[in-house]
């Protein structure tokens, strides 16, 4: 096994993998950016190297940079985390020539499950069905309009290196199609410097269902059970949950959806762990949709729902020990839910909410795991994504799961800028979620019919009477500090006074 | 003492009588209630009141004083969220200062972040609902608006520069 490993990542990401580096004895190295000097993965690691600028194209993206730290430090090898250089085959092939293992894939595996078409075909060879669309990048918006002929409305436009939902358009009728063909591309373009754009059929209201797959270097691959990740926000998963309640009534799915994602992930020669996507239309059909070849950002509601550690596993699988699980040996025992933890205001469209942490109150108790990169006092910068902290559950039933992340919510508080939690304290009591009955336009329906809650008076009372004693408590005190009154007449003058 | 507050925007009266950490308290035309308030942790209260007990999280709302100049703060209970506007009829000055300036709007920036776009010039003209800078925050742009139609009379920042939120940005007049 390694004595010291480089984390090429940030936030709760990096903590996590710090969380286990440190279980195994494992000496770890953090990377961190200008704006991240003080950052909580810096706090918990053993050693740390400093890369560069704020930007993450002047620091975390820097292949050179990350592989110079690792050889400064003495790392064996790297952790890539997710995002970031995670799916970066050169990234990959770098760490090997500079004789650092890669915690991941081989290169070339990335580069098959890169490319969108590329993907495609693999998954069709395997005998694995996908969505009906092209096998390559169309030409032009003719092109795209002569598959549109032979398969039907609605059509969804894809960015060939696509991810994230960028360069992706919905398209109803012939005459919207070119418009649409231009603006994927130009995003596209943009997005991932690829203006490569396909045509798929839409299907409606569909479930995402996706994989757990891991292997070692010896050709043992098994996977680990389903997540199912439906509930989505601009093509970006918000809550996920193992196992998914589709599966869980239907198990004949986990064993055809599990043998499918290995027939992949075989055929790439991928070893690692890695997620097999899927998408579940009304009838309970699965088409392959992609593969990520990294951990993902939702692998705790597998964790917690299989016991096992997936960092460890993959640190053992890249120090090239065997496998030691069979397939059969894979259990899911109870339910387990996440949520991603924004710092966005859902009252303002979900804006991201930047800034100073004042006060933080987490959530503990039975089956609570939380997965934060931040703390009281610390200023989320805004040079990255918005994720704060992953709360995830478990418990006996995904019913209890439920109400035990609802209790979970309650008891979570973070002052000083603005998150979703309100906002997932809301959905999990909606009806729809409730029954399971899960797809991922779902988030969107909500939002549109999102309920008034009711008004509870007597609550009502008591928060206008903690504002009053709060500001009036806060007025009082800051009257004596200079230049602190939050509203006196004075500073407004003074405001204008600027701008004369 | 009586003080007029606006719960999520919609207006009502707030009688109050304090005794300690007593609270002898009305809403509007309901029925009195009592309470005991103690800040058990900064801007956090805890609250008892007819043997039920609640917790509230308080937050100053500086960015965002209403367009009255009323003091705002953001209470969370039971993973709900409010926005309480409250006038102390003590500091009636803080209104009237707010009324001299109602005819000039300054658009201040709802985030923190870097100004990627500046769409207007001093002197310009603008509408109601017209942008006016572009902040970026976290891979997310979001476009400043004015409320009122007016003349732009001053932008105070420059393309590529980082702001607070709260910063002023441009006056409108």
């Amino acid at each position: 096994m390694f004595s010291k490993v480089l984390v090429a990542n940030r936030g709760e990401i990096a903590v996590r993998i710090i969380r286990t580096l440190r279980e195994m004895g494992i000496r770890s190295v953090a990377v961190y950016s200008d704006a991240d000097r003080a950052s909580l993965h810096v706090r918990m690691a053993d050693e740390a190297a400093h890369v560069g600028a704020s930007p993450s194209g002047e620091s975390y993206l820097r292949i050179e940079r990350i592989i110079d730290a690792a050889r400064a430090h003495g790392a064996e090898a790297i952790h890539p985390g997710y995002g970031f250089l995670s799916e970066n085959a050169e990234f990959a092939a770098a760490c090997e020539s500079a004789g650092i293992v890669f915690i991941g894939p081989s290169p070339d595996a990335i580069r098959k499950m890169g490319s969108k078409t590329a993907a495609r075909e693999l998954a069709r060879a395997a005998g694995v069905p996908v969505v009906p669309g092209m096998d390559h990048g169309a030409r032009d918006a003719d092109e795209a309009l002569g598959f549109a002929r032979d398969c039907g409305y609605p059509l969804l436009l894809k960015a060939v290196a696509g991810g994230g939902g960028k360069g992706m358009r919905r398209v109803d009728r012939n005459e919207d199609l070119a418009a649409a063909f231009r603006d994927a591309s130009s995003e596209a373009e943009r997005a991932f410097a690829d203006a490569t754009v396909y045509v798929e059929k839409l299907i409606e209201r569909p479930r995402h269902i996706e994989m757990q797959l891991l292997g070692d270097r010896h050709g043992h691959l098994i996977h680990l059970g389903e997540r199912e990740c439906s509930l989505q926000r601009r093509h970006q998963k918000i809550m996920e949950e193992c196992p998914s309640p589709l599966v869980a009534e239907h198990p004949e799915m986990r064993q055809a959806m599990g043998e499918a994602a290995v027939r992949i992930a075989r055929a790439a020669g991928y070893y690692n762990a890695g997620t097999i996507e899927f998408l579940v239309d009304a009838r309970r059909n699965f088409y392959f949709l992609e593969m990520n070849t990294r951990l993902q950002v939702e692998h705790p509601v597998t964790e917690l729902v299989t016991g096992l550690d997936l960092v460890r596993l993959q640190l053992a699988i890249a120090a090239g020990e065997p496998l030691r699980l069979a397939q059969e040996a894979v259990t899911l025992r109870g339910a387990a839910m996440e949520c991603r933890v924004y710092a966005e205001d859902p009252d303002n469209d979900f804006f991201p909410s930047p800034g100073r942490i004042t006060h933080l109150a987490r959530p503990a108790g039975p089956g609570i795991r939380l997965d934060s990169g931040v703390y009281p006092g610390w200023t989320v910068p805004l040079d990255y994504d918005p994720l704060l902290a992953k709360l995830a559950v478990w418990a006996g039933s995904r019913e209890e799961a439920r109400v035990r992340m609802i209790r979970a919510l309650d008891e979570y508080h973070v002052a000083g800028i603005k998150t979703n939690l309100g906002f997932f304290r809301q959905l999990l009591e909606d009806d729809q979620i409730r029954r399971a009955e899960l797809h991922t336009g779902l988030v969107d329906e909500f939002l549109s019919r999102r309920p008034q809650p009711e008004i509870d008076a007597e609550l009502e009372a008591i928060v206008v009477l903690v504002a009053q004693a709060f500001l009036t408590a806060r007025g009082e005190s800051s009257t004596n500090r200079k230049g602190r009154s939050p509203c006196a007449a004075w500073r407004l003058a003074g405001r204008d006074e600027l701008l004369q | 003492m009586t003080f007029d507050v606006q719960i999520d925007g919609v207006p009502a009266r707030l009688e109050l009588h304090r005794d300690g950490d007593l609270y002898r308290f009305r809403l509007g035309d309901r029925a009195e209630l009592q309470a005991q308030l103690a800040e058990v942790e900064p801007g956090v209260f805890s609250v008892l009141l007819g043997g039920r007990s609640y917790e509230a999280h308080a937050e100053r709302d500086d960015g965002h004083r209403d367009e009255h100049g009323h003091e705002c703060a953001w209470i969370t209970v039971r993973g709900r969220r409010f926005r309480i506007a409250i006038t102390d009829p003590r500091r009636w000055t803080q209104s009237s200062a707010a009324a001299h300036g109602h005819d000039r709007e300054t658009i201040v920036a709802s985030m923190p972040g870097k100004i990627v776009r500046i769409l207007v010039q001093p002197g310009e003209t603008v509408v109601a609902g017209q942008g006016v800078i572009v902040i970026e925050a976290m891979k997310m742009q979001n476009e400043m608006k004015a409320r009122h139609a007016g003349r732009v009379t001053a932008v105070r920042v420059r393309e590529g520069e980082t702001v607070a939120a709260g910063a002023i940005l441009a006056a409108i007049e």
